[in-house]
Parts: C-alpha cells; structure tokens; sequence
C-alpha cells in the first residue's frame, strides 16, 4: 500500500474490493430513491390517470414552480425551522443554566425536562390537540377563563404558531441534554477566576458559559435542523396543513401531492426542490458548524 | 500596605441533609499574620487544608467562623472581586475564546476601565513577563510556561494589594518549574506586593518563602522562615515534613538531664549529650528514663567506623554530588522506604544516609556511622521538639536578604 505524503492511503485493488461491500451499499442507499424520484419528476405519472404516462419534460417543475402553493409551503418550512430553533436554543440554554444549579429535586427536575423527548411525536401532537390547545376542553383555554379571556381557537387562528409550540416543546429536551452535559465540562477554575475577576452571573453567562456553549448550540442547531426540514405528523395530526395552506410546509406539500392528488410526477419534482432547499441550507449550515468546531 | 490577618478561621464542611447530617472540620481554628511585602507559602500534605485556606483568603468560600482581616477591614461578608486580590490557579483558569490580551484585561473591561487605558495597563504586565508578542493569540496556542506567564498578568494587571498563587507550578516540567520559580521571585522583588502561596513542594517553599506555614490536618503546625523550620522544627511532623531525604528517627533513652543538654543511650549501648532544652513548649520536663525520639537528618548523619549504628546498604541512588545510601537498621527502627534485599523477617523501611558522592559503598555493604550531635533533635512521645540551646545563626534570614538587590544595597549602606 503506498501512503501519499497527506498520510492518506491510495486504494488499489485489493483495498477497493474490501471496500466495496460497504460502498454499494451506501450507495444504493442513498442513490436509488434519489434517482428514482429524479426519473418520476420527469414523468407523467398521474395514479388517476394511468393511461397517460411517458416523458413529460420540465412540466412537472413549471407546474410547481408557478404554483403560489410550492412558496408558501417553502415561506412555513422555514418559519417552521427558524422559530423552533430559536425557541429551543435559547430556552434550552437557560434551562440548561438553571438545571445545573444546586437545588431540592434537581434529578427529578431534569428527568421531567427531557421526558418529552421520549413521547412519540404523533402521540404529543394529540395531546396538544385534545387536552391542551382544544378551544372547550384544553388547558390553555381553560387558563384564559380563569382570566376572563376569551379562549383562543388554537389550530384555527394561529396554526403555524401552534405547531411551533409543539415542535419547541418535543425539541427542548434534546437541546437540554446537549447543552446540560456541555455545561458540565466547564472548568468551575474558569468561573471562580472570572469572580475574582469581578463578574457577576449575567457576564458569567455572557463572558464563560455562552462561549463554552457554542460548539454544543451549533451542533444542536445542526442536528434539529435535519430533523425540522422534515416535520410532518404533527401537521397531519393537528391541522392537516390547513387552515387552507397556513400550516403546510414543504414535506406536507409533497404528501398532498402524491396522496391526496395522486400526481406522483408533480410530487417527485417537489422532493427534487426540497432536497436542493436542503442542501443549499446544509451548504451554509454544515461550514458555520464546521468552522465553529475547529476553532 | 497591604497586611492580612487570619483570626482563628474555622472552616466546616456539612454531609447530607437532616438527623444525618455530618459535619467535617477541615480547617480547626487558624491564626495568621502576613506582613506588607511578605512572601507566604502555605505547605502540607494533600489534604491538610491549605488550599481551602487560601480559597477562604480569596473569598471563594465562605470561613464557618473566624475573621479575616485585609488591611485590617474584616472582608469575611465582601465578594471576592472587591477584596482586591487576585488569584493564580493551578489550572491557569485562562478563558479560551478569548486572545491573552483579553484574558489579561478581562477584569479591567468588566470594572468598565476605557479600552486605552486597558490596552496601556496590559501592554505594562505583559512587558514584565515578556508576554509583547503574544497578546493577539489564543490559549491553546501557548505553551505551558507562557499559560502561566499569562495567568499571572491577569493577576499583575488587576494590581492587586495580595497576590494567591495556588499551586501554579505543578503542570509544569522540571526544567520550567525552576525557571518559573526564578521568575516569581524576581516578580516579588519588583512588585514589591504581598504574595500568598499554595504548594505541597517543600522545594518551593524554601527557595521563595519569607515565611511558611506547615499546615497538617487543618492546623497550623509552624510558621517560620524556611531556616527557623529546618533548624528548629517545632514537632515531629513539621522536622519529617521541611527537609530532603527525610529525617531519620529512632527511638532511644534518657540517661542524664543538665544545662548543657539531653544525655541519652543509643541502640549499641554508647551514650550522647544532645545540646537541647530539658523541657518542652508546653513546659513538660524530661527526666531520667524518659523514652525520646531522635531525630538526625540525613545529611547529619557520616560514615564512621568507631560510630554508634550500623546498617546494610539496600539502595544507593548517586547524584554525582551527594549519594544517598538507604540502610536496613539491625533493629528495623527507621521509616525511609528501602525495599530492595529485604528478606521476611527483615523490615521494609530503614535509615537515610547522606555521604560524600565519591563513597564506594555497595549494596549489601555492612557500614557503621555516626551523627552530628549538635545538629541532632530529639522529640517527645507526643511529638514536641526539645528546641536547640544554640539557635541557628541563619534561622532570622528571609529570602530577601539571599537576593542580589538587597545585597548591594546593604553594601553602599556600608560604603
């Protein structure tokens, strides 16, 4: 085996067969759903219509591309993505702070943080629906009678602000966790020489404890965003995308397309577009992150 | 001026919650006084307290009861940044987002000192260690010396009346570790600050001390200057402790009490006149028959055919100047580690003896020896020295008076 200066090894044959296993397997993977919805974007592929079938050229993506539909679920995908990201780094951050101080119950406490992370997302999202967020029976609305307020219809007047409280709150605890155990490694030194220093709990948390967190954050923001480009049942459960398209983002959108309408060429030119969306997001994102965890 | 004084400082640590509650003295009632430019160094074993008593002095945490005085104000309720201290830790604490320049500044910044002014003032630390060519880099990017150099700007820089150092050499390398000790020294000579200083290396606390305090179990065992504890150990515990090899032991008896000393009987039947007081601090006399400890230091003790013990040479380590030979007692009396050729029903400790280097002993070697008897202690059961009728002409000497500075100045106050 010769070795290239890099260190890095040049594969010859013997190298390459004892790869392979590995390699085909990824790339069938990863390849074969990704070429496949390539060739049925560029098809005529209509489950109502199966007599018509054959090359369709870009009509596919001129369809989705001069449908209003396509932007708007891509505007809610993001707002869906950005709000849940801030809610959860900068709640998890302090709960993350709050959870590492000495206090009667910390264990317990901790424990009822991360719990809803172990809840199944289509479970959570009824339980939102039913017993929380239910204009009659729900909590909130009966919290706002307490107060004389009239209960607000959750799901029919602010859907995508519902579903962000219900993503945030199964995302928190997975932000707790990252961000608890990175707040643990840092050196008790560090603060005891900023207090000698002269700093309170405020620059301590600005100066130490946020700088100490920002690998952990960036790699938070990294991992959720994966998962929250993709949010789906908690859509389907609550509010089916609607009230109209308030509340679909793009992942619903392809589902609309390919289950509801049966137009299974139109969908796959809507994957195409979602997973351009991703990598332009993962192009940005992956080299920040990338950068942040050398220094 | 810039004084500390402690006043009976106890410190408790409280285990679990409710009826089970334990409480743990760590720190049983110490009484200090540090002088205006004085350099203390807190020594010890691991876990005698010396560290949580320096913790207490910075205000880390907090004394159960005690006051500490600071320039004379009581600064037990006062939070550690107002207290004007600054503190060098062991791990060098140096925040590593930021560049050594921020680091040194830090506390500046957050005091809300102008960003000049602030350039200015870590611009001046950073000349006394040589730091210039560093300030725009990261932590990481330093070795370990130059860390430490840093930690201690961040200390100059604030302009401390005390300086606490809390075991700041120990991650460093032999060589460095010298280098640094130089350092600190001259660093006290030219800031002419008061300076604290935590160490279990008694090394250290010769070469820099004015002053050490030899902590045991949360007690002060003495306070002395380095040659006053070498000299003239107040108790067994501090003559093992100050002195390398350590001090051999032996357990003997007393045959006459007069004014010019401690007669008392060796193993081999022979006798020896001790120079010592018959009575000790607490004012416990010895009488005939009293059994004493001896104490010699190994460099006290010299080859001798006609001396009084013998030994078998288990271990010799040579140093080119010294060689230290490590001798298995017939009695088995004596606590230096041997190992070695020892058999079952041999003792696995033995005597220390400093000799010559160009002694040609061998391991297995039968040796006789004797002692300085001036330089010999001798201590009680409970531990108490008998203290030397001769003080050592040396014992008043800080470590001011070895440095070159204070030397010429001494001599064009002859001239």
């Amino acid at each position: 085996m010769r070795t290239r200066a890099s260190g890095r090894t040049v594969g010859g044959l013997r190298t390459l067969s004892l790869q392979a296993p590995a390699v085909s397997l990824l790339l069938m993977w990863m390849l074969v759903p990704l070429v496949m919805t390539l060739w049925f974007s560029f098809q005529r592929y209509n489950l109502m219509m199966p007599s018509v079938s054959g090359f369709a050229g870009v009509d596919n993506y001129y369809y989705l591309l001069t449908d209003p539909s396509l932007w708007t679920a891509m505007g809610n995908t993001l707002l869906l993505v950005g709000w849940v990201l801030v809610a959860t780094v900068v709640g998890g951050t302090l709960l993350a702070v709050l959870l590492q101080q000495e206090f009667f119950g910390r264990g317990v406490a901790r424990l009822f943080v991360i719990a809803p992370f172990f809840i199944m997302p289509t479970v959570s999202a009824l339980v939102w629906k039913n017993m929380m967020m239910h204009p009659v029976n729900g909590i909130l609305a009966w919290v706002a009678g307490l107060f004389g307020l009239p209960a607000i219809d959750w799901f029919a007047s602010l859907p995508l602000t519902s579903i962000v409280i219900i993503v945030t709150w199964q995302w928190l605890p997975f932000a707790v966790l990252i961000l608890l155990t990175a707040i643990q490694s840092l050196d008790d030194d560090q603060v005891e020489a900023a207090r000698m220093d002269g700093a309170g709990p405020v620059a301590i948390f600005f100066y130490i404890t946020l700088p100490h967190l920002k690998r952990a954050i960036s790699v938070v923001v990294m991992i959720e965003m994966i998962f929250l480009l993709t949010i789906f049942a908690e859509i389907f459960v609550t509010t089916s995308g609607g009230p109209g398209l308030a509340s679909t983002n793009l992942a619903y959108l392809i589902y609309i397309r390919a289950l509801l309408d049966f137009d299974v060429g139109g969908a796959s030119a809507g994957g195409v577009i979602a997973i351009i969306l991703a990598n332009i997001v993962a192009f940005f994102l992956v080299r920040t992150v990338a950068k942040n965890l050398e220094n | 001026m810039s004084t500390l004084t402690l006043k009976n400082i106890v410190k408790e640590f409280t285990s679990g919650s409710g009826a089970s509650a334990s409480t743990t003295q760590v720190i049983k009632g110490v009484d200090l006084e540090v002088k205006d430019q004085e350099f203390v160094v807190f020594v010890g074993p691991s876990g005698c307290g010396k560290s949580t008593l320096m913790r207490m002095i910075a205000g880390l945490e907090n004394a159960t009861s005690g006051d500490i005085l600071i320039d004379g104000k009581r600064m037990n309720d006062i939070g550690p940044a107002e207290r004007g201290l600054a503190m060098v830790f062991q791990s060098y604490a140096l925040y590593p987002h930021m560049t050594v320049g921020e680091n040194m500044g830090f506390s500046l910044k957050l005091a809300g000192v102008s960003k000049e002014e602030r350039a200015e003032k870590v611009n001046a630390a950073a000349e006394v260690l040589q730091l210039g060519p560093l300030l725009d880099r990261k932590p990481k990017a330093l070795s370990g010396g130059q860390r430490q150099r840093v930690a201690i700007g961040r200390a100059i820089v604030r302009n401390p009346s005390i300086f606490l150092f809390d075991e700041p050499l120990s991650n460093l390398d032999a060589a460095l570790r010298v280098q640094m000790r130089i350092e600190l020294a001259r660093l006290h000579a030219e800031l002419k600050a008061t300076m604290i200083y935590v160490t279990h290396d008694q090394v250290e606390a010769m070469t820099m001390a004015d002053k050490i305090v030899v902590l045991q179990g949360g007690v002060v065992e003495q306070v002395g200057s380095p040659m006053e504890l070498y000299h003239h150990p107040r108790n067994r515990f501090v003559a093992g402790f100050i002195g390398s090899p350590k001090m051999n032991f032996l357990d003997i008896t007393v045959t006459g009490v007069a004014g010019e000393g401690v007669t008392v009987r060796l193993p081999d039947g022979s006798e020896r006149l001790i120079p010592v007081v018959s009575q000790t601090e607490d004012g416990a006399s010895v009488i005939v028959g009293d059994s004493l400890t001896l104490g010699v230091r190994p460099e006290h003790l010299m080859l001798d055919a006609q001396g009084p013990f013998s030994g078998q040479v288990q271990v010799i380590e040579r140093l080119g100047g010294v060689t230290s030979l490590y001798l298995a007692t017939p009695d088995g009396s004596g606590d230096a580690p041997i190992g070695g050729l020892k058999s079952d029903e041999q003792s696995d400790s033995g005597w220390i003896l400093m000799a010559d280097g160009d002694v040609n002993s061998r391991v297995g070697d039968s040796i006789r020896y004797g002692f300085d008897t001036e330089r010999a202690h001798l201590f009680t059961r409970e531990g108490l020295a008998l203290q030397n009728l001769n003080r050592h002409p040396l014992t008043s000497l800080t470590r001011q008076d070895n440095s070159l500075s204070s030397a010429s100045a001494a001599q064009e106050a002859r001239a």
